[in-house]
């Protein structure tokens, strides 16, 4: 029952995501096809471009026409590359998953042991150090720490490269070293925002009777938290976790610039600049749905971690058929 | 007033938010240079008492564009926080309060745009009208008004039960009394938080635009124009890029700082 209803929830945010990327190409001022081609196009040309892409129709209609498109899985076609949607992001796409999982691998290596590090040596002046860190890493801006990494790892050290993207299956080695900088700079944010979550977690974890009786019975603290607090802690830093994945796909669209790496988010704003709509709105709907099929995923695994939330559920449905 | 200034996140913050709002309120009494003004003989000039901090691949005196880029930033956090924060808390107050069919019509709706990731939904609306300071404005408030919504419609919903507000009732006060006077003030302190988070986010995101070429235009002077100028000269002067994106941090850092001891303040 609790998967279902997720599953129904979903599905409507799914409907409600697809009518507002749609109708936010509706309020365009003026005529659309005349803003495609630019002002010195003539009659004719504005014309045809209405007829192909089907502006002359009734907009239900042609909402319709996009969504029965999408479920055949024809995303329509790029005014611009006068290519399939499809053809296009499938090009592009290798780069930005590779990306998104090399940032979140690394904000898990480093967020996870830094929130546990800072929960557990609280006083520890190194910790506090870290904290005043992290703080930092949060508030700046992901393409400022990009450059001033560039400026460590390929100006001063020549360590790195700063430009391109090799794909994998060229040179799996090559393809690690040009995303290891691009990864990094998303990275140290987001594993700041892991770690602080993860420590306010444990911390609130900490002060309950079960940590006080393991304490107790005499474990050792690394048992404590390893074997007990850090189960119970992980389960509202999860959601966290989900958030966390569509933020870091969201900010690849801003570091694939600065790296010029050639993914979704090149795509996008190149998409914007030739005022290419069917392909922004496109890529739009497939990163928004990415996002809702992760918190989707979270949603699932919840009541998995969460022995507790599994039997309130089925408590509850036991209630209601009494 | 005094209790804020006892917590050390809170005056870390106000220093380094006061550093920046120093730069800027010095900028409008006086810009040592036109911004815009090109000086190709002296590009890439480094620190010296003729130009504080140098200057840009064209000779354009980096202090006063840090200068005016700080006014874009902080106008644009400003006016950002204040739309959303009003419409956000309408939305959220209405729905919180009164609740039933169209609330949850209206939550669906709302939990639909946060699904967008990061800048989507500003970068769509940017397509739809051109890039633009207007257009930043209008893309960066809508994707703030979400989180308002949420924060103050659970703070509704939470105290409409409570006897201070049955009390209210009882003594014949209209739903529209007991919104602003009575239930506003207890759910104010999460909604400033939320305030110095859209601040924040907003001076970042705009940062953001302004890098891609999509937010504040050429060769108006702004943290993203002047970052993506000097990421191409990253070579011949490093400090064209250390220096604004510094000032920036600092500036978002002293926000989110002063969010941080608003609310540990205000916990305990």
């Amino acid at each position: 029952m609790y998967y279902l209803k997720k599953a129904a929830g979903c599905l409507v945010t799914i409907v409600l995501v697809s009518v507002i990327t749609f109708w936010a190409f509706q309020i365009l001022p003026g005529n659309a096809a005349r803003t495609i081609l630019g002002v010195n196009a003539d009659e004719v040309q504005v014309q045809n471009l209405e007829i192909e892409l089907g502006l002359n129709k009734n907009p239900i209609v042609r909402y319709c026409d996009w969504i029965k498109g999408l479920l055949k899985g024809d995303m329509g076609t790029s005014y611009k590359y006068r290519q399939s949607v499809n053809s296009i992001i499938a090009k592009s796409l290798n780069a930005t998953v590779l990306l998104t999982l090399y940032a979140f691998f690394l904000t898990a290596l480093i967020g996870l042991p830094l929130g546990i590090f800072l929960a557990a040596k609280k006083k520890n002046p190194l910790s506090h150090f870290l904290s005043i860190f992290s703080q930092i890493w949060i508030s700046t801006p992901s393409f400022c720490t990009a450059l001033l990494l560039i400026i460590i790892f390929t100006v001063k050290l020549n360590w790195l490269p700063s430009i391109g993207f090799t794909p994998f299956n060229e040179n799996p080695a090559e393809c690690i070293r040009s995303l290891t900088l691009p990864s990094l700079s998303l990275a140290f944010g987001y594993s700041s925002v892991l770690a602080r979550y993860l420590r306010s977690s444990l911390l609130e974890e900490e002060k309950k009777d079960y940590v006080r009786t393991a304490k107790s019975k005499g474990l050792s603290t690394t048992k404590v938290v390893f074997r007990h607090e850090l189960r119970n802690a992980f389960i509202p830093v999860l959601t966290t976790t989900g958030m966390i994945v569509a933020e870091i796909l969201g900010g690849s669209i801003i570091i694939e610039n600065v790296f010029s790496i050639p993914g979704i988010g090149s795509l996008i704003t190149s998409a914007i600049n030739a005022r290419d709509f069917p392909l922004i709105q496109s890529l739009t709907l497939y990163l928004s749905l990415i996002t809702v099929a992760t918190n989707f995923i979270v949603d699932i695994l919840y009541p998995l971690l969460d022995v507790r939330l599994r039997v309130s559920h089925s408590a509850k449905q036991q209630g209601k058929t009494l | 007033m005094k209790k804020y200034f006892q917590n050390k996140n809170f005056v870390a913050g106000f220093i380094l938010f006061s550093l920046v709002l120093v730069l800027m309120l010095v900028g409008f009494i006086h810009l040592p240079y036109d911004p815009n003004a090109i000086d190709i003989t002296n590009k890439f000039a480094p620190c010296s008492f003729k130009h504080l901090l140098g200057t840009d691949h064209l000779g354009r005196d980096l202090l006063s564009r840090i200068m005016v880029g700080s006014r874009v930033s902080i106008f644009i956090g400003v006016i950002v926080m204040l739309f959303s924060f009003v419409i956000g808390t309408v939305i959220g107050s209405l729905c919180g309060y009164f609740q039933g069919k169209i609330d949850s019509i209206v939550m669906k709706l709302n939990d639909s745009f946060m699904a967008f990731p990061g800048l989507l939904l500003a970068l769509m609306l940017i397509a739809v009208f051109s890039p633009s300071l207007k257009t930043t404005i209008v893309a960066l408030t809508f994707m703030a008004i979400p989180r308002f919504v949420r924060i103050s419609r659970s703070g509704f919903m939470k105290l409409k039960p409570s006897l201070f507000v049955m009390n209210a009732k009882s003594k014949g006060a209209s739903n529209l009394r007991i919104m602003l006077c009575h239930i506003l003030p207890n759910a104010i302190s999460d909604l400033i938080v939320t305030s110095s988070l859209t601040f924040s986010l907003a001076v970042l995101n705009e940062s953001g635009l302004s890098y891609l070429g999509l937010g504040v235009q050429k060769p108006d002077a702004s943290f993203g124009n002047i970052l993506s100028d000097a990421q191409r000269y990253i070579l011949q002067s490093p400090p064209g890029v250390i220096i604004p994106a510094v000032i920036l941090t600092v500036l978002v850092l002293g926000v989110n700082l002063l969010g941080d001891g608003y609310s540990e303040v205000n916990e305990h």
